[in-house]
């Protein structure tokens, strides 16, 4: 009975063939030694590459974002997540540069992860609970070979926000020659005790789920819904300020409650129903074992920590030119954060230009209206491309 | 650009190093950076100014004077610029150091307050000079460091700084004079701008 549930999953799955995946099958080696066998990374690309290859940009998604930064997502049929930031004539502009964008390792969007068919054992089944851990490293490592794919020697830049920001300094770091330019926005160089405590109380929500079943939920057909949707709601919280929240919703109540006795259960305000609309949209499109396996990743992420704790040292072979960008409402990742990358690179000497874009929307800003977001991009771009050529005319 | 910039885009050699500390916009560096194949950076405290400046694709970042500049490496850049900031520092002395310190070369400028406009208004007025330079009230200005040509030599001298050039800029609002340089004393009368390029 279970494996034909499994046959059934299967027959989703396999209704996402129009999935754009590059296969490599010698796999990838994780930075906790272990070997993924079979590594498979679904990806999209906008514009086109020069034919100097020289106008590459990679865009790193962010926690439960995924490749279709600036399509229509095929499953949720929502738009793209950038689409706003990314096309023709927007500010990362796919007039003029060839845009790449991947599913994260361990996503659940196509590349390899909890949710993929396991390849070396003789039963069929998911990876599940017994994918092994992820480092934000071993995302990068697997982009790495995507480049690799497509020939390209240097990124033109590499661009994220928040968890894509990490992917953006880890390619600094671990790839110095191949990336031109960085632009970590919204993020952070480690995970805090305090991101690391919101991440674990979505992690518990998750396991306490009846549902959850060990993590093999898959095997029994059903999903840790209300777990996951609470793991949502409450990451959600930390992604707006509390002004944002404030002006959307204030104290207002729901409509239904309006002279209603029962005062207790239920919806009562506006700003709850918006939680349970962003809890139960979410479970629809991303997998349980997905989410911890990443929040673990993001959780293990310290940029330092393979050099004494002392982030000058993990910059101190960079090349690439930075452009640091932090939000004046964001809590999650605070501007000290930011000023703390920005410092460290000053320090090792780095080129570095950092903007606090003033803007009451907390951490999401960067993927909302930010006009002041859009000018810092497309000028950045513009001028680190002028002065590139101007470098390599006089060279 | 402003005279005393271009004063200054003269007295720094072709792809040399620089960081300019308030850099405002970052017009100097983008000269610099387009023209004089210079590795040119900038600091600026004003958050507007750096977008714009960022917005141009320059190396600025939010920053202050007082703090951020122990953050940068020994001898890190050929040269450090301070243009028209000195006065408006918490504490001239230290970012002094500080820049030769992270320089080769210092390049300061700042408005003379021994200008001889401002030595009259004080004299037959008996209130804080106002011109267009020292334009602000003295209970809102941000510059909380006037001091004069001569005073900045001293403080050289005391410092063990050495000048290796210097020059007395005059730029009124139409109309600009060009750089002049005769006795110290006399441009410390009649130089309403003055311009240093320090050494150790």
């Amino acid at each position: 009975m279970i494996n034909s549930e499994i046959k059934q999953v299967m027959a989703d799955e396999n209704q996402n063939e129009s999935i754009q995946k590059m296969i490599f099958s010698e796999g990838l080696v994780l930075e906790s030694g272990q070997k993924l066998s079979h590594l498979e990374i679904a990806y999209q690309t906008y514009g086109k590459l020069s034919t100097t290859k020289d106008n590459a940009i990679l865009i790193c998604h962010a926690l439960t974002g995924d490749q279709y930064v600036a399509s229509v997502n095929p499953l949720s049929k929502k738009s793209g997540w950038w689409s706003r930031m990314v096309g023709p004539d927007l500010p990362i502009d796919t007039n003029k540069y060839f845009i790449i964008c991947s599913n994260v390792l361990g996503s659940c969007m196509g590349t390899t992860g909890p949710r993929s068919m396991r390849l070396d054992q003789q039963t069929m089944g998911y990876w599940g609970v017994d994918f092994p851990t992820i480092t934000i490293g071993d995302m990068v490592n697997a982009q790495k070979l995507l480049i690799d794919h497509f020939q390209i020697n240097q990124l033109f830049a590499v661009i994220g926000g928040s968890m894509g920001g990490m992917q953006a300094l880890q390619w600094a770091v671990s790839y110095p020659d191949r990336v031109y330019a960085v632009i970590p926005i919204a993020t952070s160089s480690f995970h805090s005790a305090q991101n690391i405590a919101f991440n674990e109380v979505g992690r518990q929500a998750i396991f306490s789920d009846p549902d959850w079943r060990n993590g093999n939920y898959w095997r029994y057909g059903v999903i840790p819904s209300r777990g996951l949707a609470v793991a949502r709601m409450m990451a959600h919280i930390t992604y707006l300020s509390e002004d944002a929240l404030n002006r959307k919703f204030g104290r207002r109540l729901q409509e239904t409650m309006m002279g209603s006795s029962s005062l207790i259960l239920g919806e009562m305000f506006q700003v709850e129903s918006y939680l349970h609309y962003q809890g139960s949209n979410f479970v629809r499109r991303f997998d349980a074992n997905s989410y911890v396996t990443i929040t673990r990743a993001m959780d293990w992420f310290d940029l330092s920590q393979n050099y004494n704790g002392d982030l000058v040292k993990a910059f101190s072979h960079v090349q690439s030119r930075f452009c640091v960008i932090s939000f004046s409402s964001d809590w999650l990742f605070p501007t000290s954060r930011s000023r703390a990358i920005v410092k460290a690179l000053n320090r090792v000497g780095a080129n570095v230009s950092f903007v606090e874009i003033v803007s009451d929307k907390g951490h999401d800003a960067f993927l909302l209206d930010e006009p002041d977001l859009d000018l810092v991009i497309s000028g950045f771009l513009a001028g680190i491309k002028r002065q590139r050529q101007l470098k390599n005319n006089a060279s | 650009m402003r005279l005393d910039q271009r004063c200054i885009v003269n007295m720094i050699k072709k792809k040399s190093t620089i960081l300019d500390i308030g850099c405002g916009d970052g017009t100097l560096i983008d000269y610099l950076c387009c023209y004089h194949q210079c590795d040119a950076r900038g600091i600026e405290l004003d958050m507007s100014c750096v977008t714009q400046a960022v917005s141009k694709g320059l190396s600025v970042i939010q920053g202050n004077a007082d703090y951020d500049l122990k953050n940068y490496p020994t001898a890190g850049f050929d040269y450090v610029v301070l243009s028209r900031t000195l006065q408006a520092v918490n504490h001239p002395r230290e970012v002094l150091q500080q820049m030769l310190r992270i320089g080769q070369y210092a390049i300061v400028s700042f408005p003379n307050f021994g200008h001889w406009t401002l030595r009259l208004q004080l004299l037959f007025k008996g209130h804080m000079p106002m011109t267009n330079v020292w334009g602000t009230c003295w209970y809102e200005t941000p510059n909380i460091h006037p001091c004069t040509l001569t005073d900045f030599v001293s403080l050289c001298k005391k410092e063990g700084y050495h000048i290796s050039q210097w020059m007395a800029i005059d730029d009124h609002g139409e109309g600009e004079k060009a750089p002049w340089r005769r006795s110290i004393r006399l441009a410390n009368f009649f130089g309403e701008q003055a311009l240093f390029l320090l050494t150790k």
